[in-house]
């Protein structure tokens, strides 16, 4: 049997499911429908929702939670998400999994509720201070924002970091079926690091602060290892790129609208693919590579090139420069989302 | 010399990264010194290290990881109050303590400390004010006395600009929920003994799980006091105590009548005993014969257009499709026009927006001239009679005008236009979905009231009939 909840209740339901315990979170639109969600269920499972005073304080909470051995999340937007940038460089420092939820708007300041993808960069490439990435991936579906926030706390549990849902207001406002997982997952023990309270934790110490600059250097070496090796976990989707002419590339909502887009142009005889990254860090580099090799590319994005620019860099990286420097782009924002037509029309500007 | 093993602390401190350490980062006189004994004393003697969670600031406080012998979370600056709360609440058992300083309590983190104080988190504060910034360069604080020299009031602390000294007990003191408020000293052997016995206060309320406790101490900073320590103490007592007046402010540990009452959850085992609804549509199945269809509903908010897109949605699921239903949100939803859209497919949905519907309903003026210039070539727009057409629909594009809002009110149920609307797309075959499918819907969309499913059932048909006679 399905359900058919909104974008926003199914990051919830997944939380559940993924064991999540505790909720601290700050409302804001248009994310507000998790907390409604969480402040109802969370207790009626028996876990907790706590209301914090700001999104400073959420992430700070999650941070003791997290120091303590429990898994917890919170949700925001845009401008509560700048705020939780430091709070996020903590958790990294210190090696502790926790969730957030960034259900992005259109800014930057307070700009408005509607949808759009301009948080990529400090969600992809860690927006808080230091060398710190957090793991970040992307649901496009209803269905895909409870899977992907369960995989967002396994990868959290695994690589003992932070991990970032990122999804925007249409994705979180929109309903469809949700299929509920068969199984809750089992809760991780982290009593080997954790200050849980308990005799066996007593000598544990959750911290980020290395003092010695030779002790802080080999700590920062071994996080940038921890991420090298988070690669094997990068996911991607192709659809219809081995005979493609033009890949258009997408994330979330937009990769959507490029399937649409390359559905109707292939209409027209127009061979067409989509490549989306699923995982955003750990980028998908190498099924990038293959999809992307020798073709035509452009993207379709909801902010003013982010997006494309990390494609750029990773077809770069891959050694595909060529293709690097042809990648074009279209693109809205300001919460105005870009069309199947407009992407038809400037993918046949690309093919020229 | 023969050391004495100070109790509750390591007797060895090899985090501060020299071998054998056994002297504190303190300097002669500090007040932290003193009350970091103090704190692992109480620890230690009422049995409590395996069970208590230290949360420590930034500022002078954030080595107290090297000498307490319990489990330690080192904070993000003014977050120790926020990270003491996740971790009271991660671990309801065990013994939580925050340790924050002037900067980190009375400036930055304030607001997460009150916050923390006001919701009763279950956990003590030790808060040290020493009227400045240690650990930065002896800075002014929130604590500052008034004429005070600091390294950022070089001429003394100015009032006429810079306010007066922030009194932390008496401001958390008009909270109902700390059960115990209390400001103590270090600054002399007498007041140490004052101190020790508010600090086993603080262990005991929170071993026994009474509430959140505030301890502010009165403590000497001879380095950025610039005095010896004999001096500083005597600044602390002569000085500091004119300002922060030593007492307990509040002791309601004894009073188990005035504790909150919780209010009573329903209880589920297991996500699935939660959320799993038994009778709700079946599975999702690709049918690639069946093509997909955009629809938009729009009109004024109140005119039930989100629930009639909800319920051809709920219809199309009935049949297995591959359905989407989005809404127009933020400040639209609040006054004004509403729309949503519905799509419905036989495989799976690429963009969610509906650009070009093939279907589209329209119950407002507004509404009918901001879509219907969109509506697909061989599209349908069903509109209120009351709506004025002054715009052509455009070509290909068929247009019904239906009275919805006035049959409705001949109904006398002027709410149901809405589900005039829904007879108008059965009767108009515009869906492409069952008929019984989308009358199960209607009814489904009043799960909470059955009483009004078997009414909008009854007007359903009703209308269904008159709609046949026009």
């Amino acid at each position: 049997m399905t359900k058919f909840v909104k974008g926003n209740e199914a990051v919830v339901i997944g939380a559940l499911y993924a064991g999540c315990e505790l909720y601290f979170g700050y409302p804001i639109t248009p994310a507000s429908e998790i907390a409604h969600g969480a402040a109802k269920w969370f207790p009626m499972l028996g876990r907790t929702f706590v209301q914090a005073e700001c999104e400073t304080a959420s992430i700070n909470m999650m941070f003791g939670a997290a120091g303590a051995g429990k898994l917890s999340m919170t949700a925001t937007s845009g401008p509560g998400f700048s705020l939780m940038q430091e709070g996020l460089s903590y958790l990294a420092g210190a090696e502790l999994p926790a969730v957030v939820v960034d259900v992005m708007r259109a800014g930057p300041g307070l700009g408005n509720v509607y949808p759009e993808q301009g948080d990529y960069m400090p969600a992809v490439k860690g927006g808080g201070h230091g060398n710190y990435q957090t793991f970040t991936i992307a649901p496009a579906s209803v269905q895909e924002m409870l899977d992907y926030t369960i995989e967002a706390f396994k990868m959290a549990a695994k690589w003992r970091t932070p991990a970032v849902v990122l999804v925007d207001g249409l994705q979180g406002q929109m309903m469809e079926s949700l299929t509920l997982p068969e199984k809750e997952l089992d809760r991780p023990d982290f009593s080997a690091w954790a200050a849980q309270g308990e005799a066996k934790t007593r000598e544990n110490l959750v911290k980020s602060i290395y003092l010695d600059a030779a002790q802080q250097e080999e700590f920062n070496n071994h996080l940038q290892e921890k991420y090298a090796r988070m690669a094997a976990d990068a996911k991607a989707e192709t659809f219809l790129c081995d005979d493609a002419e033009i890949v258009i590339c997408g994330y979330g909502i937009s990769s959507r609208i490029a399937r649409t887009s390359a559905e109707e142009l292939r209409k027209e005889n127009i061979k067409a693919g989509v490549f989306r990254p699923i995982t955003l860090n750990p980028f998908p580099r190498e099924q990038l590579a293959a999809a992307l090799k020798g073709k035509k590319i452009m993207t379709i994005e909801l902010d003013a090139g982010q997006f494309a620019d990390d494609i750029r860099l990773n077809l770069a990286k891959a050694g595909l420069g060529e293709e690097a420097a042809k990648v074009r782009m279209v693109h809205r924002m300001g919460g105005e989302v870009v069309g199947v037509d407009e992407a038809i029309k400037a993918a046949k500007e690309v093919l020229g | 010399m023969k050391i004495l093993e100070q109790k509750g602390m390591y007797s060895e401190f090899p985090r501060c990264g020299k071998a054998h350490a056994r002297t504190t980062h303190y300097c002669p006189g500090c007040g932290h010194g003193i009350v970091n004994k103090l704190i692992a004393e109480a620890c230690a003697e009422m049995g409590l290290q395996d069970n208590t969670i230290f949360v420590d600031p930034v500022g002078c406080g954030v080595f107290t990881y090297y000498y307490w012998d319990a489990s330690h979370i080192s904070a993000a600056h003014g977050r120790a109050s926020a990270a003491a709360t996740g971790a009271a609440r991660a671990r309801p058992d065990a013994v939580t303590i925050a340790y924050q300083g002037d900067g980190d309590l009375g400036a930055i983190g304030f607001n997460n400390a009150f916050q923390a104080a006001s919701r009763g988190e279950k956990f003590g504060c030790i808060f040290i004010n020493n009227s400045l910034y240690g650990m930065t360069g002896g800075q002014m604080a929130p604590t500052t006395l008034e004429g005070e020299k600091t390294t950022t009031s070089p001429f003394g602390r100015d009032s006429s600009i810079t306010g007066y000294p922030l009194h932390v007990c008496e401001v958390f003191n008009n909270l109902k929920a700390p059960v115990y408020i209390a400001r103590v000293s270090v600054a002399d052997t007498k007041r140490i003994m004052q101190t020790k016995q508010a600090i086993r206060k603080v262990f005991e309320i929170e071993r026994d799980k009474k509430g959140y406790a505030l301890l502010e101490i009165l403590a000497p900073c001879p380095t950025n006091f610039k005095m010896n320590a004999q001096d500083a103490a005597a600044f602390c007592i002569n000085e500091m105590e004119k300002e922060f007046p030593l007492g307990v402010f509040r002791d309601s540990t004894g009073d188990e009548t005035n504790r909150p009452q919780s209010i009573d959850v329903p209880h589920f085992d297991s996500c699935a005993s939660l959320f799993i609804e038994k009778d709700s549509a079946p599975p999702v199945e690709d049918d690639p014969a069946i093509a997909e269809k955009r629809f938009k509903f729009a009109g004024y908010g109140g005119q039930g257009i989100l629930s009639l897109g909800l319920c051809v949605a709920e219809a199309a699921r009935l049949e297995k499709r591959h359905t989407l239903w989005f809404p127009s949100y933020g400040p639209e939803q609040r006054g004004g026009s509403a729309s949503c859209s519905v799509v419905v497919s036989g495989t799976r949905i690429g963009a969610p927006t509906v650009e070009h519907p093939d279907v589209l309903v329209c119950m407002n003026q507004p509404s009918y001239e901001r879509f219907a210039p969109d509506v697909k070539r061989g599209g349908l727009i069903i509109v209120d009679e009351s709506v004025p057409v002054d715009i052509p629909p455009p070509e290909g594009v068929t247009l019904k005008r239906v009275p919805a809002i006035r049959m409705a009110e001949e109904f006398g149920v002027p709410k149901a236009a809405n589900t005039m609307m829904l007879a108008a797309l059965k009767a108009f075959k515009a869906t492409g979905l069952e008929d019984g499918n989308l009358e199960t819907a209607l009814c489904a969309s009043f799960k909470k009231k059955p009483q009004l499913a078997d009414k909008n059932r009854e007007l359903l048909k009703k209308a269904e009939e008159k709609l046949q006679n026009l």
